[in-house]
């Protein structure tokens, strides 16, 4: 049993070439400054509205964010988005009905307490976890221990991708390839997503393709790690906590050793003072 | 409990003296938190004090998560998910619990190797430090099988590769696999019982951590000096040590808030930087990942394990001998926990008399050869299992057994030892008088 699943592992392994897992090997990711990067940087809320338009209108077509709750829209660090405007957005999606008297097969319009729908495509990925999915948290995407500073290089590789496509097409036993830069093999299934001016923003952000591209990727950082905001918080207060209750404990420490080495201080000097 | 004499505990009000006669708790805890302790340990002595935090905070953390976490195949990587994103503070408790193991093992690493640099295993604490390696070995158990449990990519294939282990076992091993395992691969049955024995090894630690106290209590500490606290009397004892609390208290509690600051940072700022990517996918039996990376404080006895190939001469030779039964898989399994066997066995490997490394000159060289041996086999497991890193492992690996089983015996017959001082008294004189002939270290 074990060997046939190796051997099927190793099959699915040697068809899609590591195609699924970019992290870690080839293509090229570019640095991307995001605001949400280092100790201090925080969501920007109208960029994660934004990157919402862009996942709603395009990506969600094919893929899903099935562990992010359509509710937390509306949480502190996140697009912060009205309560009554994220009970119509969910409405427009269709869920499995629930109730008692459904049918199975069933829907109905989707409530602020449910998750977003699963990827309509079944082979496109989930994206609730892409951004810390394909993190170089070691290095490969050029974010080493820099990862402090930089970010975790996840949403990088999500810009990337959407940018690095070369216009390049191949057909490979009836599937289509595009050739696409920033990917581990170079030749990614999924066609190019944005092309630049896919969606109109109300207050007139620029929507050319690099700015709709690092828009959606900061919208998936925030949906893979929603708590980013409130964790950084915590970590500070902590963090200063700690430097000045551990500063408390050094003048403790001092004080209470300091008749300890005084007496050796003079234990040495009358031994000095012998000799 | 301590063989070193010191005043003991007295009740003093009438309830004290009832309480004494039926339970003497309170005489228990006296006793242990007044132990003398010699004066002159230093900052390398702090990193019990941060384990026993660590193994609180990964019970209180995990008691916690547990509340929350569904075993099943089905649930489980979305019972995270769950923690992360609904659970109030759920996301600090599992970067906490999660970066909680990195900080364990670091700090368990470092008391290791003090361990290693002071004599701190020889005559008369080799059972403590026999009982120590147990608790790592529990630890090492209990890690691996918690990050199995948020079923990511790396959690099924990491368990698919260590329980593989077992499987090369030469006649049971398929047999023990499949009875670890419960079932013939890595399934619902595998993460069920990981989850159980992972919630119940915590509590063997402790008590084994309980009996690692009462052990060095009983010989009393070592030291950085390495000569033994004088006996005759107690005031002779306590020219040489300063009782536990309040001295040792503070000073173990002041390192822990400093190690707590680069702690937090860590889990405030970057919580991922020591896991893997692979683990946010959902494990998957039919995709394996392009590298199998193990969490990094297994990286050097992976390197051991995955350095001993077939085209090495050493495995040729033990296969010829064995008319086949110990292959090269066979040969890094015995490696894997032939190396962390030389340290259990490492009292009776080291034969010189002089305890603490300080004075020993020779010795000082080949033990800093064995930290950076660590490192770069943590380096190198991390690599792929290819040249040069292959080769390198396998110096690396060939070093890690010499140093145990044939520097260390060798040395205590060819080395010529400096003068130790003669009592703790004296080197601590010498570090804090002024005169200062010993360095501080």
């Amino acid at each position: 049993m074990i060997r046939k699943l190796t051997a099927t592992a190793l099959t699915t392994l040697a068809l899609t070439t590591g195609s699924v897992f970019a992290s870690g090997a080839g293509g090229h990711t570019e640095d991307v400054a995001f605001s949400f990067e280092g100790p201090f940087g925080t969501y920007d809320k109208l960029q994660l509205q934004r990157g919402l338009k862009i996942y709603t209108e395009v990506c969600s077509s094919c893929h899903g964010l099935k562990y992010v709750p359509i509710r937390t829209l509306s949480d502190p660090g996140g697009p912060e988005l009205p309560e009554d405007w994220v009970r119509a957005y969910a409405a427009q999606f269709e869920v499995p009905d629930d109730s008692e008297d459904a049918e199975p097969g069933d829907t109905r319009p989707a409530k602020p307490s449910d998750h977003f729908p699963e990827s309509a495509d079944p082979n496109a990925p989930d994206l609730s976890l892409m951004a810390k999915a394909r993190a170089g948290f070691h290095g490969p995407e050029g974010t080493g221990i820099n990862q402090l500073i930089k970010g975790i290089g996840g949403p990088e590789h999500i810009y990337s991708i959407l940018t690095g496509f070369t216009g390049e097409e191949k057909e490979e036993a009836g599937t289509t390839f595009y050739e696409n830069k920033a990917f581990s093999t170079g030749w990614i299934s999924m066609p190019p997503p944005l092309s630049g001016e896919d969606v109109e923003f109300d207050d007139g952000a620029p929507n050319d393709l690099h700015s709709e591209a690092k828009d959606v990727a900061a919208f998936l950082m925030w949906a893979a790690e929603p708590k980013m905001m409130a964790r950084k918080k915590a970590g500070f207060v902590a963090v200063i906590m700690l430097i000045i209750f551990s500063s408390l404990l050094y003048l403790t420490n001092k004080t209470l050793w300091m008749p300890v080495k005084k007496q050796a201080k003079e234990a040495a000097k009358k031994a000095a003072r012998k000799a | 409990m301590s063989g070193i004499p010191h005043d003991h505990y007295e009740p003093k009000t009438s309830f004290e003296r009832w309480l004494d006669q039926r339970l003497p708790i309170v005489r228990l805890i006296y006793d242990t938190i007044m132990i003398p302790t010699p004066k002159n340990l230093n900052w390398m002595w702090i990193w019990g004090i941060v384990l026993v935090f660590c193994l609180a905070l990964q019970i209180v953390t995990g008691i916690v998560l547990a509340m929350h976490y569904t075993p099943h195949i089905d649930l489980a990587f979305a019972s995270v998910e769950h923690i992360m994103r609904d659970v109030n503070a759920g996301h600090m408790l599992r970067y906490l619990h999660a970066n909680g193991a990195s900080l364990f093992f670091f700090a368990v690493y470092v008391h290791i190797f003090r361990g290693l640099y002071y004599g701190s295993y020889k005559s008369p604490r080799e059972v403590t430090w026999i009982i120590g390696m147990l608790i790592y070995l529990a630890m090492m158990a209990t890690a691996f099988m918690g990050y199995v449990l948020p079923w990511g990519q790396m959690s099924f294939w990491g368990a698919t590769v260590i329980t593989g282990l077992f499987g090369a076992i030469p006649w049971v091993g398929e047999a023990l696999q499949t009875w670890l395992l419960g079932g013939p691969a890595v399934d619902n049955p595998t993460l069920n019982r990981f989850f159980s024995l992972h919630y119940l090894l915590p509590f063997v630690i402790a008590a084994l951590v309980a009996l690692h106290i009462w052990a060095f209590h009983t010989t009393g500490n070592s030291n950085p000096a390495g000569v033994e606290v004088r006996r005759g009397s107690k005031e002779e004892a306590e020219r040489d040590t300063l009782p536990f609390w309040p001295y040792f208290v503070i000073k173990d509690l002041f390192a822990l808030a400093v190690v707590l600051v680069v702690f937090f940072a860590i889990v405030g700022f970057m919580p991922n930087y020591l896991g893997h990517p692979d683990n946010y996918t959902e494990a998957n039996p039919l995709v394996t990942p392009a590298h199998i990376v193990p969490e990094w404080y297994f990286l050097p006895f992976y390197a051991i394990l995955r350095a001993f190939t077939a085209d090495v001469w050493v495995v040729q030779l033990a296969s010829w001998i064995t008319g086949g039964i110990v292959n090269a898989k066979f040969f890094g399994v015995l490696a894997m926990f032939g190396s962390i066997i030389v340290m259990l066995l490492v009292p009776w490997l080291d034969t010189s008399r002089v305890r603490s490394g300080r004075y020993r000159p020779m010795f000082k060289w080949w033990f800093a050869l064995l930290v950076l041996d660590f490192i770069v086999l943590m380096w190198a497991g991390a690599m792929p299992a290819e040249p040069p890193y292959s080769t390198i492992a396998l110096i690396g690996a060939a070093y890690w057994f010499a140093y145990f089983l044939v520097v260390l015996p060798l040395l205590g017959v060819i080395e010529k030892p400096l003068p130790q001082p003669s009592t703790i008294e004296e080197d601590f004189i010498a570090h804090y008088g002024g005169a200062n002939d010993t360095p501080a270290e």
